[in-house]
């Protein structure tokens, strides 16, 4: 049992079933992130563990106590909203309390509770604005203010950083992450950013067509993701996902994978188990980061492969330098460093690290288990 | 390509200006024209009216027509003067306005941000009262009101009116708070406020302009109604049918100067509501159909 637990849920709307069968168990002072495309269910999920979407069946039940049917002001919880959905009419201070006002907590017991989450959001000198006149980070405090002061055995996130601008939501992001640090409350996070949910999570759920895909720390779903849908849907640019054939030299699995000229080349791969697949189609899946110049190559790893190709475009982006080339038939994308000596149209050894290389069973999408 | 040419759609050059404004002016004019003649008139005393031009200001300025008309002039058999049906109508307006938007703001509330199956069609339903011609509940209208017991009285011609109203408040309240953030209201409920609590709390704080765009087009509905009035009034008739009873009188000297007085009276309290509430008017009816 899980502190906040759910069993089993599933959510139709008349027949149409949206949410299938998902089981997470979120532990104390864990940081949950659901994380998916538009229409994937993550943002159902998330208001049926604050009740206010009822739960078809299944069972929600947070520090033991089953929250099916109960009312959202009754399960402990605070959340935050993607529009920040400060009351208009109230100050910031009334805002904050109107939940405690909500429950009659007395007059000085809110007083106190306020100016203590005020000191911690540095938003002591907002307290008497009302939310029209504040900036969209502040107000995204005050939404965290009015979160925090209930106290709340679980927070509940709605994408609260997507309506600010590139630059405020990395540093909100970063202070979400020092307020988890800080206070260890049990967090459930939806966004539809796979960075926020590498940065923030303690845990990632991927969703997608109501079906959690895997779920798991930040380290496992990017370097063992479950299926194809996983793989490209996290990290940037996406992993690398190509045809290849499985063929066995010298006992040990080397995919076969098509150059720009229609040549192949072998790659040797270190998953064992890949023999059964001799002779057979698999997806290849390599992360751009592991495509690379020589000297930019990983020293760490055990299988570095040389890969000869044509390079497309070269794309400068600062700190990196992306190049996209022909393989498989696919145009994919490597990160070079920023300095390395690519020219487009050359003909280029590249150094790929396979040890981080996924294979995926080209029929289901999903990965071949090592 | 002028700064001052950011707000205009249309370029204009001084001649179509003063074209357009020349026209704006007799148009004004020629709307104005009859309230002048009404309070020319109404201050004249009835030998000027009779004997000379209507048009023409007066040469011996009196208010007497106004004194008459509000306290001693025959209505009916009574020479009452208007002044205990512009209290009937006040009676009857101020209730029924009262309880028309507030009906109207909570089924608004409840069709947006508590709905439930059905709620289109029962919404739907509610915009009957918008388009059906009042001559066809009549008699309905008479018997249920009969068998209420409220036939010929001040609550009669309330809940008639509260019925009628409902229509159009909710269709305004419904149309507001659908534009309303539901996040909002949410939030209220994780905060632990309940039905009467947000809408008391979250929602009427916020619905300023269109509680005057309801309250404007339901006083001037209602203020203005003569067919219930006249139907349904019994003993407590309103100030619509009282002017009617003092203008179309068939017996004795047509008192022109005192009818204008009173029709000004009769008109007074919903050009007060418009000139004190009006700017919220249009800023209301626009309200939700620009983003921002």
């Amino acid at each position: 049992m899980g502190f906040l637990d759910i069993q089993n849920v599933t959510k139709s709307y008349g027949q149409v079933e949206v949410l299938h069968q998902v089981d997470i168990a979120v532990e104390e002072g864990e940081f949950l992130v659901l994380v998916g495309p538009s229409g994937c269910g993550k943002s159902t999920l998330l208001n049926m563990i604050a009740g206010l979407e009822t739960i078809t069946s299944g069972e929600i039940s947070i520090k033991d106590r089953v929250m099916n049917g109960v009312h959202p002001s009754k399960r402990n919880i605070a959340m935050v909203f993607q529009s920040y959905a400060l009351y208009p009419n109230m100050s910031v201070a009334q805002n904050i309390t109107f939940g405690m006002e909500m429950h009659n907590v007395p007059k000085e017991d809110q007083q106190t509770a306020l100016q203590d989450v005020a000191k911690l959001l540095q938003i002591e000198n907002l307290l008497d604005r009302k939310p029209g006149q504040l900036s969209g980070g502040q107000r995204q405090r005050v939404a965290m203010g009015r979160a925090l002061v209930r106290d709340p055995d679980v927070f509940l996130f709605d994408e609260p950083l997507s309506n600010l601008d590139a630059k405020l939501r990395v540093d909100m992001r970063t202070e979400i992450k020092k307020l988890h640090e800080k206070l260890k409350t049990t967090i459930v996070y939806v966004t539809h950013d796979q960075i926020e949910a590498m940065t923030l999570s303690t845990r990632i759920a991927v969703m997608y067509q109501g079906y959690v895909q895997q779920l798991g720390t930040p380290k496992e779903i990017y370097d063992s993701p479950a299926n194809v849908y996983v793989a490209t849907f996290m990290g940037s640019p996406a992993m690398n996902v190509v045809p290849a054939k499985i063929t066995m030299q010298d006992g040990t699995p080397h995919a076969l994978v098509k150059i720009h000229d229609g040549s192949e080349q072998m790659l040797r791969l270190e998953q064992d188990n890949l023999s059964d697949w001799d002779g057979k189609d698999i997806l290849l899946g390599i992360r751009p980061e592991s495509i690379t110049d020589p000297d930019g190559a990983d020293r760490n790893s055990s299988n570095i492969v040389s890969l000869t190709n044509r390079i497309g475009v070269t794309e400068p982006a600062g700190a990196d330098t992306y190049v996209t080339m022909e393989l498989g038939g696919k145009e994919i994308i490597a990160r070079m460093r920023a300095d390395a000596n690519v020219q487009s149209g050359d003909i280029f050894q590249f150094a790929v690290n396979m040890e981080k290389a996924v294979a995926f069973d080209p029929a289901t999408e999903m990965r071949i288990k090592p | 390509m002028a700064v001052a040419e950011q707000d205009t759609a249309i370029r204009t050059g001084t001649g179509t200006r003063i074209f357009i404004y020349g026209i704006l002016l007799v148009f004004a004019l020629f709307y104005l024209l009859p309230l002048f003649v009404m309070v020319a008139n109404s201050l004249k005393p009835l030998a000027e009216i009779t004997g000379g031009n209507m048009m023409a200001l007066p040469e011996s300025w009196t208010i007497e027509p106004w004194k008459q008309a509000w306290s001693s002039a025959q209505i009916g058999v009574e020479p009452t003067g208007l002044k205990p049906y512009f209290l009937n109508s006040i009676l009857m307006v101020v209730p029924a306005v009262a309880i028309s938007t507030i009906l109207g703001a909570l089924n608004g509330y409840v069709l947006t941000k508590w709905t439930f199956k059905g709620d289109t069609i029962i919404f739907g339903l509610l915009l009957f009262s918008c388009f059906i011609p009042f001559q066809i509940v009549l008699i309905p209208m008479a018997s249920v009101l009969g068998k209420l017991g409220l036939a010929g009285s001040i609550p009669g011609l309330v809940l008639v009116h509260v019925v009628y109203g409902i229509g159009f408040s909710t269709l305004y309240f419904r149309n507001y708070y659908a534009v309303f953030p539901t996040e909002l209201v949410r939030a209220a409920m994780i905060d632990g406020a309940g039905f009467f609590r947000i809408f008391w709390r979250i929602m009427l704080p916020v619905s300023g302009p269109i509680t005057v765009v309801c309250v404007i087009w339901q006083f001037t509905n209602i203020w203005n109604d003569f067919l219930f009035g006249a139907s349904f009034g019994g003993q407590s008739q309103p100030m619509t049918v009282a002017l009617n009873n003092l203008v179309q009188s068939s017996t004795g000297v047509k008192e022109y100067n005192v009818h204008f007085a009173g029709a000004i009276l009769a008109a007074l309290p919903t050009l007060l509501v418009y000139i004190v509430a009006g700017r919220y008017f249009v800023r209301g009816l626009m309200a939700g159909s620009v983003k921002g």
